[in-house]
Parts: C-alpha cells; structure tokens; sequence
C-alpha cells in the first residue's frame, strides 16, 4: 500500500473563490451548465455557515469548516487508477458499473445492448448532458435540502460534474443492480459525487454506490448529493456504502421523491469519515406509496456520526418505515435525529421510526431526537429510540455453552447488525459487506468491546 | 352542540373579575424604576435589589427562542405589561381580614372549602401578592415554613438564600430572566429532616386584572428524609389583551426526601403561560412531577430533575389538553448527574379542533456514570382532522450500563372501539368521553381525588360528530 506523506499544500481549497474561478476556467461542460455553477457559487458565498446551536446541527460536535486544506485533485496516476479498478469489485453480477477516482471518471462499463434498446440511461453527467440534454435540464439539480446543511448543498453543486444519471423508461424491468464507485485518493482531495437516478413508471431496478477511500492515512473531504425521483409505480432500491477512511469528512445530503404506488427502498452502511454527515429526505407526493429506510452505522476511535432524516407525506394511504441502527466504540459519537411530518391530508398514513444505539464503550456517545409532527388525525404514528449495552443474560448464556467471550461478543454485535444487512437483498454485496465491517473489528481488541464480567 | 362549547362550560367557573383599587401599581413597561419601585413596595434589602437588575439585563440580552419555539412568542409585547399590582404586603392569616372581592375571588373558585377539607396550608396569590396564607399550627411548631418569597428571603435568608436562584438560574432562559427581576408572591416552603406532611400544601394563583403579568417565585427545600406535596392551581378571566404568567419553580429534594408537586392549570384562552421548572434531588430522593395542562393560550413548560446523587428518582407524569386557540408546549427534562438514578417521563395529550400539542423532553447521561435507567411514553391522541401534534424528544446518553427507551405514538379513536361502544347503547357523545377518559385514566389515578374527579370532568366532554 502507498503511504507517502500528505504534500504541503499551497493551492487555496475548495471554499476559496479562486479555487472556483480556475474550476470554471477547466471546465469542459456547457454554458448553460457553467452558468448554474455561477449562481450556486454566489449563493454558497451568500449562506452562513451552520452554528451547532441551530436545531438541525443540535449535539454536533464543534462544526469544522475550515475547506482549506481540501482541493480538486489533479488526474491520478496509472498505477492508483489500476488500484482503484481492481478493486472496485464488490458487485459481479451487474447490469453496469462507472468508477471514479477524485472526481475523475476512470472507467464505464457500457449497459447491455438489450437495456440500451429500451431507452435505459446509464451514463456520467458530462456525457450525459450532451446526450441526454432534455434528462439533465429536468432533473438535475432541482433539489435542495431542509436538514440544514444548504450552505455544503451549494458548494456541491457550484462544483459537482463527476456523478451519473441512471433513467429507467416506464416498465423496464432490471434485475441485477447498477454499480457505481467514488474512490478517494489524492491527499487533500474534494471531492463532489452526484448521483441522479430516476425511475418511470411502473420500472424496476436497483443501484449500489461505494464510496471508499484507497489509502487509510490521507485527508479527504466529500460532499455528495444523491436525488432519487420515483414515477408513479416504480419500484427502486439504493444500496450506499460509505467506507471513506477516518481521516475524511463528508457530507451524503440525499433526497427521495416519491409518487403514487412505489415502493422505493434506501440503505446506507456507515463505516468511515472523521466526521459524517448524512441527511435524508423523502417527499411522499402520491397515494399508495411504501418507503423503507434502513442504516447501519459503526462507529470507532473518534468518528462522528449526524444523521437527520424527514419523512414527509404529502399524500394519503402512503406507509414509511425507517430503521437506523448505530453500534459505537471507543469515543466516537452518534446523533440520529428524525422528523415525520404528516400534512393535514395525508389520511391512513402509517409512519415509523425507530432508532438503536448500542454503546460497546463507556466513553462513546449516542444521540436521538426522533420526532413527529402531526396535522391528519386518522394515522398511525410511532417512534421508539432506544440506547444500551450488550444484554449481560444473553453473554452469560454463551458462556455457559462453553462459547468463549470474544466469539460470543461478537456474535452478539453482528445479531445487531445483521437485521439491517440482510436487508441489502443481495447475497454477494451482504458477504463482502460483512467481510467489510468484521475487518473494523478485527482492529479492535474485543475486550474492551463490552463491560468488564467476571468469568469464572 | 360542538364538543368545544362544551370544554369551554367548565372554563367559565374562572371567568369573571372584580374591579380592585390596587394600593401599589408599577405601571406598564419594563425598566429599572419598574424593579426599584418593587424592591421599595416590598421593603427589599439591597442585594435582592441588585439580583433583579442583573437578571433585566440577562433578560434584555437574550433572545426569543423562536428558532425551536412557536412564533406566537413574538406576540407579547412586554411594553404593554403591568408588572407589578398589589393591595398591600403582608397576607391576612384570618379569612375574615381578606379584602371582600378577593375573598369573593376565592370563594367562588371554592378555596376556603378546599382547605377545611383537606389541606395542611393554604396560600392564595391575587395578582402579585399572596392575600391569604394560613397553615395548621401543629406545622409550625414542627418548624415547617410555608411563607411568601419576599417573606422567605427577608425572615428565614439562612435556609432559602442558599438554594434561591440556584437551581434555575437567572441566564437559563429569556423567561426566567424575566422572573427574576420581577417576581413577587409564590411560595417558599422548607421542611426539616425527617417531617413527613401527611396532607398537601396548596397554592392558589389567580390573575384578576387586565394586561398583567404575574411572576410567582416558589423553592420548595425538602431537608432529609422529609416528605411533602404540593399543589398549585391557576385561573384567570378572559380578557381582549394578552396577559404572562411566567413562573420560576425550584425544587430541592436532599438525602432521602420526596417531594410530590401537582399543577393543574386551567388559565384562560388569553394567558401566555411560559415557567420553568427544575428540581434537585440528592442521594436516594425522590421528585415527582405532577402535571396537568388544560387552561392558557400558549404553554410552555418543561419540568425537570436534576438526579445529583446515587439512586436518586425523577419522575414527570403530564396530561395536556389543547382545544381551538390553544397550544400545549410541554414535555420534560432529566439530566443524570449520579450513578444507579433512574427517571421516569410519562406524557399523554389530546388535541381537539385546531388545538395543538407538542412534546418536548430532554434525557441526558453523561459518559462517568453507570447503572441510570431512563424510560419515556408519549402517546398523542388526535381527535378531530384539523388537530395537530408533535413530539421532540432529545436523547443523550454515554456510560456503563445505562440504558434509555423512548416510545412514542400517535392515534384517533378508532372507529371500532366507537361502534362497539354506541351498540352497547351509549350516545356517540358518551362512547367518545369514555375513549379519551380511557386514554388518559392510568395518569389520573396519580392525581389527588378531588383533582381526578375535576380532570374527569374537563374531559367528559361532548363529543358528538368529532368521529371519523
């Protein structure tokens, strides 16, 4: 593995106008398109900053904004993009996969022939604004978040241009699931993945983005924007897997807007970053709709985990069901903080929210604030939030059938995780997502994992 | 008939008003010679002096928390306040020597009947100053104080200086600043070590003029092993203007005492009603919050327990009634400061017409502590279509061993549980009061029986058409 040292950095980072300026001056992309980037920069300079005592950053540690030391990176080398593409294997059996290594785009496996028939899109945004103009101007872009972190929504946009759209026409159906990489690499790197997918009516199909980083000890920063549209009957499901390294910061700011009859799922495994931010957003606009939303999230050392999820129905009839999970080590520290909102006339809606925290250290820190707001009165509406340790009975069980206290810790953790991995529906990304996480606890010496028994 | 005529039935008992010729009256407005002209009606040493001045400026700098809280708030207009009225200083102990439309005041809302009853003490607050005070003598000679603030601090500083301001400070909010440079009346209460009060003591505060805002102080010190409840009423008629009733309530429970503490609120559909709340409870002491909202046309209230020794309890039980114009901000607060503490938050509101309701809580476990157990129920029950609800509740826990559950629900009455009800031969009306009685009937059990029958009343209300 390379590990050379992070170079001194002279350039101005990603938050400098004149970081921009040159962006713009490189830019390849459309007038049109260079004109956007204009506005959302002006408007990321006029947006202040968050402050941890706004209600959407409440238990946040002391916000770090300082984007100096983070800039676009120069093309990688030969050897990083072979890494980087030998690597990139999480899913075999797929209907497509892109990958990108800093923001550039290293590899495009085109979609089958018979997909591409039906009007299937699968293609990097550069390359698919000039062949699919009329796709970009109606969906990219035309999002925004309420959870708080508007200010990073701008810069995202003001620079994104490495990200694809994934179009499924009415009633295609697809089995095995799209794939797409954004690989951290360059010490320093920003970097701004898009990712735009929209299903017609009545489609079906299924997404993975990996988000990793090549080398453990680089900085980075990250600050994704993933905008799922879903037609009336459309069937999606997003798998995400966050697995930067610990030294970076990032941002996934998600929205979901969801019409009549869909069944639209969302998972996300949290394993990296020095600090996370995850917010979520799904807009129920039509009758009928079933949403799911699954996360798991391990935490270790000093990471920090902000998850603000909403759940809005707009339209009656409709049921969204969330599920966050956070196991936590060491000092690192989770927030989990959730909104349903039902609207006046969104009758016989079914909304649930739940929340697990697991504290396997004493020092480590978990935080709820699950909410709701409610203006219909025939609904069904609940949250529960709970936070504890290891069940001292279930240990003592193991130890009694002669199963040693490393083993049965462990069984007992990954019992936890293992409601939100099966999940994931998919054998192979499950194994290798398994093989993921036992690798973050294979760091850990699983003695401190629980408190202290005494074991005679 | 609307089931919101038929609520607003039992509100009228406090609906009516006397014209008092007030012998002290600091104005409207705020300013230092509003606090100097207290300090003087009240005969205040310095140093209380100098506490409200600092607590105006506190007040005056800190900002309206409309970033979580309603925008209503934005509707006081504090020029306009009379902060300060009183017919004299010191309460009649004889109910004879009260003045008679205060003491019609009572009578009507029944409280000289309340206290042959049952009660051990009783202190009758009319606009900033207690009328009426008396408390059994057998008490006394026991050494327990049930006095005024200005009283307390003046007679007993030794016992109340200690804790006063120290439980809620001044900075901990735009409203207790408020109160702390304007508070007058209310209740300071100290019951040595090991005196149990096997009857309550009972506070009445009743706003009777227009455009008031009334700034009751009470700290409750439980010494150890002592035991006592405490219960407040509230009622006001209805004015066209606004009025504030903005309360500081500290509690102190040490080494193994319980303090119980009972509010029913029922203030008129014009009363910004914005207190603070807090206890301290020590090594195995107990605190229980009583709470009951049903009156005011904004709420906000969150009582909470400081757990600051081993094993100590906290304990918050809320039923809040929000109707047309009304919103029922409440909710709790238990921040764990000791090992082996436990807390209990249990929160049942209704939200009628276009009334709302909202939860707020706070659960707090700090990473040095071991063995706290935390449990929290909101259920939320929405009876008409346009009724609104909320719940926020903020969780934080660290440590070995402890664990935090929270649970919350929303629901209507359902349809079936009517039906089943009407084919049993009650009216649709009667079938809808037995379900929202059902609802909140395990919370009004905890009450004092005379407050429970009350409640049941307010509640049995007529439901009729407010199904489906």
């Amino acid at each position: 593995m390379n590990t050379e040292a992070t170079a001194v950095q002279t350039a101005p980072g990603v938050g400098d106008s004149a970081s921009f300026e040159r962006h713009l001056s490189l830019s390849a992309l459309p007038e049109s398109w260079k004109n956007w980037k204009k506005e959302y920069w002006e408007k990321y300079e006029e947006l202040p900053f968050p402050r941890t005592r706004d209600e959407h950053w409440r238990f946040a540690s002391r916000i770090d904004f300082d984007l100096s030391g983070f800039q676009l990176a120069e093309d990688a080398s030969d050897d990083t993009i072979e890494e980087v593409l030998s690597r990139s294997n999480l899913v075999a059996e797929r209907s497509g996969q892109i990958v990108f290594v800093d923001n550039q785009l290293v590899s495009e496996e085109a979609i089958p022939e018979e997909l591409a028939a039906r009007g299937v899109v699968f293609l990097p945004l550069a390359e698919a604004v000039t062949k699919h103009p009329e796709l970009v101007e109606r969906y990219l872009f035309q999002e925004s978040t309420d959870l708080g972190s508007d200010k990073f929504h701008a810069l995202h946009n003001a620079y994104s241009e490495s990200g694809y759209l994934l179009y499924v026409p009415d009633n295609v159906e697809i089995d095995a699931p799209f794939a797409v990489y954004h690989w951290h690499a360059a010490p320093g790197a920003a970097l701004f993945p898009h990712i735009l997918v929209v299903g017609g009516r009545n489609s079906r199909f299924s997404v993975v983005d990996a988000q990793q980083s090549l080398f453990e000890d680089r900085t980075g920063f990250s600050c994704a924007v993933g905008n799922v549209f879903a037609e009336d009957g459309a069937k999606i499901y997003r798998r995400t897997i966050q697995n930067f390294n610990n030294r970076m910061v990032s941002f996934q700011l998600d929205t979901n807007n969801v019409d009549r009859d869909t069944a639209v799922r969302g998972i996300n495994l949290n394993l990296g970053s020095r600090r996370a931010r995850f917010e979520n957003e799904v807009r129920i606009n039509g009758a009928g709709a079933d949403v799911k939303l699954y996360s798991l999230t391990v935490a270790e050392n000093d990471q920090e985990f902000d998850q603000r999820t909403l759940q809005i129905h707009n339209a009656p009839n409709a049921v969204s069901d969330l599920l966050y999970k956070n196991a936590l080590m060491d000092h690192s520290r989770t927030i989990f903080s959730g909104l349903i909102k039902v609207a006046k006339d969104a009758q016989q809606t079914d909304a649930y929210q739940t929340n697990r925290n697991l504290l396997l250290n004493d020092t480590a820190q978990a935080n709820s604030l699950p909410g709701l707001e409610i203006e219909a009165n025939d609904v069904k509406c609940s949250h529960g939030a709970t936070t504890g340790q290891l069940d001292r009975d279930e240990l003592f069980y193991f130890l009694q059938r002669g199963i040693p206290k490393r083993i049965a810790q462990q069984l007992m953790v990954f019992g936890f995780f293992e409601e939100v991995i099966e999940q994931f529906d998919n054998e192979e990304l499950e194994e290798n997502l398994r093989g993921l996480i036992q690798a973050k606890f294979e760091k850990k010496q699983l003695d401190a994992v629980t408190p202290k028994m005494e074991t005679t | 008939m609307s089931q919101t005529d038929a609520i607003d039935i039992d509100r009228e008992k406090g609906n009516f008003r006397f014209d008092v010729k007030y012998e002290y009256d600091a104005g409207t407005g705020l300013s230092e010679e509003t606090i100097d002209y207290i300090s003087k009606a009240k005969d205040e040493e310095q140093w209380i002096n100098d506490f409200r001045k600092r607590a105006l400026k506190v007040f005056e700098r800190l900002p309206m928390p409309t970033h979580w809280a309603t925008k209503d708030l934005e509707n006081i207009v504090f020029e306009n306040i009379r902060y300060y009225l009183s017919q004299g200083q010191m309460p009649s102990r004889s109910w004879d020597d009260v003045p008679d439309e205060v003491k019609e005041t009572f009578e009507r809302l029944g409280i000289p009947e309340q206290e042959r009853k049952f009660l051990a003490g009783v202190e009758a607050q009319f606009d900033s100053e207690a009328a009426y005070s008396r408390m059994q003598d057998s008490l006394e000679d026991e050494g327990v104080i049930f006095v005024g603030s200005s009283e307390g601090l003046k007679k007993y500083p030794h016992i109340f200086k200690k804790y006063f301001g120290k439980v809620i400070p001044t900075n901990d909010n735009k409203f207790s600043a408020l109160n702390s440079a304007v508070f007058s009346g209310g209740s300071f209460i100290y019951v040595p070590p090991g005196v149990k009060l096997k009857q309550p003591l009972q506070a009445y505060f009743r706003i009777n003029a227009e455009s008031f805002g009334q700034f009751e102080r009470t700290l409750i010190i439980a010494d150890e092993g002592a035991e006592v409840t405490y219960m407040e009423g509230c009622t006001a008629p209805k004015f066209e203007t606004s009025t504030l009733h903005s309360a500081v309530v500290e509690l102190v429970a040490l080494k193994g005492a319980k303090i119980q503490y009972i509010t029913v609120q029922n203030w008129s559909n014009n009363v910004f009603n914005l207190v603070t709340k807090r206890a301290w409870a020590e090594e195995g002491a107990e605190v229980k919050w009583i709470d009951c909202n049903i009156g005011s046309r904004l709420t906000m209230k969150y009582p909470g327990v400081v757990l600051k020794g081993r094993k100590a309890r906290g304990e918050v039980i809320s039923i809040a009634l929000a109707n047309d114009g009304q919103h029922q901000d409440t909710g709790a607060k238990m921040v764990h400061q000791a090992d082996d503490t436990t807390s209990n938050i249990i929160s049942k509101s209704i939200s009628v017409g276009k009334g709302r309701s909202t939860y707020r809580g706070l659960v707090h476990m700090p990473d040095h502590l071991k063995g706290c157990k935390n449990n929290t129920e909101c259920d939320a029950l929405l009876i008409n279509t346009n009724s609104r609800t909320d719940t926020y509740p903020a969780i934080n826990v660290q440590g070995n061993g402890n664990s935090v559950q929270h649970e919350a629900s929303v629901s209507k009455v359902s349809a079936e549980q009517i039906f089943y009800m009407m084919q049993r031969g009650l009216s649709e009306g009667e079938a809808m009061s037995l379900a929202v009685n059902g609802f909140v009937n395990d919370l009004v059990r905890q009450f004092p029986m005379e407050y429970s029958v009350e409640l049941k009343r307010l509640i049995d209300m007529e439901m009729e058409g407010s199904v489906g």
